[in-house]
């Protein structure tokens, strides 16, 4: 793994793509499409925010690409591995020791420790943790003041941190995290994207990171837009103001 | 707000289809008990108002018992068919120690039945009706021919024209007469056999030949009443003899039935209310789950102005709702209960088989009182919890309820155990008016008692076993601990509810063992005979046994006991004969040669403790009649009253016995061998003289306490089947609160799938906390049922039960088979939790 940021490459290794992903809800009249056919690559060692209005799709494209999500048709590939198609257990495994997870809310386990709560991928899985990495992310995420702390202890901010070091400590592929800063006030946000910034940028970690918020996706590599269902947009070196720019665009150009 | 609640409840139709399941399931307990009792007491009466003629002359008192042995002269029986009024008379013998061996020489019926025999007479029951009608063949018209009920025929694969092996308890051990015909009885017999002989043959086999009568039907003329015709037929009789209109006799037979019955309905309504004591647990756990699950939505209600009462009194309704369900469901499950309990019944032999259910309407309205009632007072505590929810908590996301402080819960818990404690020292130690009463108090007081403790009591259990889990299961194990203790008032009121199941159980597990290893200590200590010949279902034999017996090479002394009822004093009484020369030899019986020798000239050997309490010494007279006269017996002494030395508290000799018409027929034979006799070539030869006779066996010592320990393990086996009703409540429990556990936990859930928990993880995860619950239960169960079992034993200790025996293999398996319910109950949450899709948990609410 490399411990420093990349030179900007001209090609891009791919940590995961999708090939005319799409997702179809319901049937008949009911039928409702949340992706028409998504091709899109993510790159190795990036931070790249998947960004658009509500009922875009972009929380089902990461959850397809994630494997949480079944595919209607198309194929997602994780490396060089498709996991569409995979079985239960399959999935399960890769989750376990391939991707990290960052949810919104609710990303800890109430009657474990913060500690118990990072290592919980690694126990489930059978694994011991490599105790240098660990202390270096419990030292990058700032916690190791709190660690024999249960989350109800903890504030939301440093409950999510927790939850980035618990997505970042099995050192996985990938990770996806669903609007990590949906519930924090502006200083915990703060807090919780310079510690994503700083795993891409430090441990070369990949991250793929779905929001609304443009000033979170400025701390981001690449900014991807959705809009009914496909990609029609994307964006490298974001600022908050040229994606603040892109995203009013796009909604001119749905006639919002 | 009615609306509001009802479709609240409609919308989880799962949610309440598992908080009545409690309801459902202790319902179906009371009513299947009510049911069965009831059917029960209908098929003896349907018996009883046709075993009686319009007026029965009978011996004066004898409608107090069954089976006097007091005759009636045959010459009356004309005398009587003249009286005023009288169409006809007819004299009637009944038997009750005759049984049928089938073809394939197995006993029929027997296990307590009994064996009923009869004369033939083609006189009518009272009021025209028939006990028995002729199915097929016919009515035994000479000796050596009779008819049998269509069942005993049946199941001995007998058909008219064939031989039947009949034994009884005559002169005559074995006889063999032609089925001439097959009759149906009126009723159920509620598993007798019935043997109809030709009035002659009765006579000769049951009453030595005389013309005589056990009782005589006089049958009315039209236009005449039973009270008339009883009127004309009395001042006929002697002094010793008695009349009685058959309606009467029926309704005082069957009142009597009714007493002796009552005592198999409190038997079962005691597990209906340890059923539904277990049952409270599961609903007041099931309704506090819910209602902490609805908090939410409660508090919206509160926001939007509901007032605390409005709530509360919406989650009764939930109550109402589910009591009415659960008591409509379980009382149908009730009746398939009954059903059950016939069919346990009619594996001891208490065969109901063709006696119709009754549902009395008594039994309805008891299944809906008990269901509304228990429900209600479960979901009130949950409803006014409910109450409590402060409106904000609709805009928060974590919402906890602040429960009464766990402090106040232990004192009230230990409280509870004192008193229950003490009540039970009460009842087992203390001289109070209905010891039982105390004694099943007391239990239920140290048993809720603990109950309510057992959130702090059970803490280091979990603990330690999470220590274990840790070890061997990793973060799995350690989540399965602290899912056990997150909520340990929930945890704690699923495994009590388990554990009173598995205290009861144990209970009796250490008590049944202890009466065991009493019971053959005394026999140990007393056995003193070589071989016993018995009969295996308690009734008498042929004397001809014990006359073949003595004449085997090798036996020594035979010692005769009889016994049957008689009259002492006032009473009736269980009376036994003993030969005062070789009973002393055979068993041990601690008196007196003098006193010995008294009862060898005619006395009557007493138990000290019955002597004292009747007030008797030696030299005093004792009115007592047998069959036959009265007499007056002399007190020749006492004995040591000792479990299992004497067959009898009243003791006569077997002279005395027979010379006042004591029913001949040995209910013991004990047998000695000589000195350097081959105790193995004697037993076969006494094997071969009993080979014919299945209802007769021979036994040594170990053979004997076998026999002993039977019915209590039969016993046992009853009560445990009973109990695993509670047992199966308790499971039903925790499948419940793992279930909705399971749903509470939904995002948590989620996230532990979407981080990599595979299913079978998840599974384990499950299984492991509720593995924890049953541990807890059953370790507080077996726990307390190994107190009360040696209390009670302790108490009993004087009164035979001297011998505290605790079965710990039998109650270390006890736990272990909780573990492996734990198992099985967390299949089915944990199947559903497995099922739920990741991104739907996560998303939950």
């Amino acid at each position: 793994m490399m411990s420093a940021a990349p030179s900007p490459p001209t090609t891009f290794e791919v940590a995961a793509r999708t090939e005319g992903l799409t997702k179809i809800y319901g049937k008949g009249d009911a039928q409702v499409v949340a992706l028409g056919g998504v091709s899109v690559d993510i790159h190795a060692h990036e931070f790249t925010a998947i960004m658009g209005p509500s009922g875009s799709g972009k929380s089902t494209l990461m959850h397809c690409a994630a494997g949480l999500d079944e595919a209607t048709s198309g194929k997602v590939f994780l490396g060089d591995v498709e996991i569409t198609g995979l079985k239960e257990n399959d999935l399960t495994r890769l989750r376990r020791d391939r991707i990290g997870f960052i949810f919104q809310a609710f990303n800890l386990i109430p009657t474990l420790t913060a500690k118990e709560n990072i290592l919980l991928p690694l126990s489930i899985a059978g694994r011991e943790p490599d105790p240098e990495w660990f202390a270096r992310v419990i030292d990058t995420v700032g916690l190791s003041e709190r660690l024999g702390h249960r989350p109800t202890e903890l504030s939301g901010g440093q409950q999510q941190r927790v939850a980035c070091a618990r997505a970042l400590v099995s050192r996985p592929a990938i990770i996806f995290a669903d609007e990590p800063t949906g519930n924090l006030d502006s200083k915990s946000s703060r807090e919780v994207l310079e510690f994503l910034r700083r795993s891409v940028t430090e441990f070369g970690q990949t991250i793929v990171m779905v929001t609304h918020d443009p000033s979170a996706a400025s701390y981001t590599d690449r900014v991807l837009f959705l809009a009914d269902g496909r990609v029609v947009d994307e964006l490298r070196e974001p600022t908050a103001e040229t994606v603040l720019e892109r995203m009013g665009r796009l909604d001119g150009a749905r006639g919002v | 707000m009615l609306r509001a609640s009802l479709k609240s409840l409609l919308a989880r139709k799962l949610r309440l289809l598992m908080s009545a399941v409690a309801v459902i399931l202790g319902v179906a307990f009371v009513a299947g008990s009510f049911i069965f009792t009831d059917t029960l007491g209908r098929s003896f009466d349907g018996i009883m108002s046709s075993s009686v003629g319009d007026v029965v002359v009978r011996p004066a008192g004898s409608g107090d018992t069954l089976g006097s042995t007091q005759t009636i002269d045959g010459a009356l029986v004309a005398k009587l068919a003249a009286a005023p009024g009288a169409a006809r008379a007819d004299g009637n013998i009944v038997d009750y120690t005759t049984f049928v061996v089938g073809k394939s020489g197995k006993l029929i019926g027997g296990q307590g039945a009994p064996g009923m025999a009869v004369n033939f007479t083609d006189g009518p029951a009272a009021n025209n009706t028939s006990m028995f009608s002729l199915a097929s063949g016919e009515m035994p018209t000479q000796d050596g021919q009779i008819a049998l009920d269509a069942k005993t025929a049946k199941t001995g694969g007998y058909v008219v024209g064939d031989k039947v092996n009949v034994v009884t308890a005559s002169a005559k051990a074995q006889v063999n007469p032609t089925l001439s015909g097959i009759i149906e009885s009126s009723g159920s017999l509620v598993g007798a056999s019935v043997v109809v002989w030709t009035t002659h043959e009765a006579q000769s086999l049951y009453l030595g030949g005389k013309d005589a009568f056990n009782d005589v039907w006089v049958t009315r003329e039209d236009g005449t009443s039973q009270e008339q015709l009883r009127a004309a037929v009395a001042p006929l009789l002697p002094a010793d003899l008695e009349a009685v209109t058959g309606d009467s006799a029926a309704e005082a037979a069957a009142n009597q039935i009714q007493e002796s019955l009552k005592f198999i309905t409190y038997f079962l309504l005691i597990f209906a209310a340890v059923a539904l004591v277990v049952g409270t647990f599961i609903i007041v756990n099931t309704f506090s789950i819910l209602v902490a699950q609805r908090m939410r939505e409660l508090a919206l209600f509160r926001a939007i102005g509901a007032s605390r009462r409005q709530v509360a009194r919406s989650v009764l309704i939930e109550a109402f709702v589910v009591g009415l369900i659960g008591a409509t469901l379980g009382l149908g499950l009730g009746i398939v209960l009954a059903i059950a309990i016939k069919a346990l019944f009619g594996a001891i032999g208490l065969d109901l088989a063709g006696a119709e259910l009754v549902l009395a309407p008594r039994t309805v309205v008891a299944a809906y009182v008990v269901g509304l009632v228990v429900t209600l007072l479960a979901a009130y505590l949950p409803a006014r919890r409910a109450g409590k929810v402060p409106p904000v908590a609709a805009m928060r996301d974590d919402v906890t309820l602040t429960e009464s402080s766990m402090h106040r819960r232990v004192l009230a818990g230990l409280a509870l155990t004192a008193l229950g404690a003490a009540a039970l020292a009460l009842g087992l130690l203390a001289d109070v008016p209905k010891p039982v009463a105390f004694v099943g108090a007391g239990i239920l007081g140290v048993l809720l008692g603990v109950a309510l403790t057992s959130p702090v009591v059970g803490r280091p259990l979990i603990v330690g076993m999470g220590a274990i889990y840790r070890r061997l299961f990793g973060s799995v194990g350690v989540m399965a601990e602290e899912n056990a203790l997150r909520n340990p008032r929930r945890t704690a009121a699923t495994a009590s509810a388990l554990m009173i199941g598995v205290a009861l159980v144990s209970m009796m597990a250490v008590f049944g063992s202890s009466t065991k290893a009493s019971i053959n200590k005394e026999i140990e200590k007393n056995f003193k005979a070589d071989y016993l010949v018995s009969n295996s279902i308690g009734s008498d034999f042929s004397t001809a046994v014990g006359d073949e017996v003595a004449k085997v090479d090798g036996v020594a002394t035979v010692s005769r006991v009889r016994w049957g009822m008689g009259e002492v004093g006032d009473g009736q009484e269980w009376i036994a004969a003993i030969d005062p020369a070789t009973f002393g030899q055979v068993a041990t019986l601690d008196t007196s040669a003098e006193a010995l020798a008294n009862l060898d000239r005619g006395g009557l050997l007493l138990d000290a403790d019955t002597a004292t309490e009747l007030g008797l010494k030696t030299g005093d007279k004792v009115r007592m009649k047998l069959s036959g006269k009265p007499f007056d017996a002399t007190v020749a002494g006492t004995y040591a009253a000792t479990a299992g030395s004497a067959p009898a508290r009243y003791l006569l000799s077997t002279k005395t016995w027979d010379a006042n018409g004591g029913k001949l027929s040995d209910g013991q034979v004990y047998v000695r061998l000589t000195d350097g006799a081959d105790a193995a070539a004697v037993g076969s030869a006494l094997d071969k003289i009993v080979a014919d006779l299945p209802t007769v066996s021979v036994k040594d010592v170990a053979g004997y306490a076998e026999e002993q320990a039977k019915p209590i393990n039969q016993m046992l086996m009853i009560i445990y089947a009973l109990l695993g009703l509670a047992v199966v409540i308790a499971i039903l429990g925790i499948i419940n609160t793992l279930a909705l556990s399971v749903i509470e936990r939904t995002r948590e859930i989620g996230l532990l799938r979407a981080v990599g928990l595979s299913r079978r993880q998840l599974r384990s995860m499950l299984r492991l906390e509720s593995v924890v619950i049953a541990l807890l239960g059953a370790t507080l169960g077996v726990v307390l049922g190994v107190v009360f079992g040696m209390a009670i034993q302790r108490a009993l200790a004087d009164e035979g039960f001297s011998t505290l025996q605790i079965p710990w293999v039998q109650l270390v398996a006890f736990v272990l088979m909780a573990g492996i319910v734990g198992v099985l109950a967390a299949v089915w949450p944990g199947r559903r939790a497995a099922k739920l899709k990741i991104l739907d948990a996560i998303g939950s609410e």
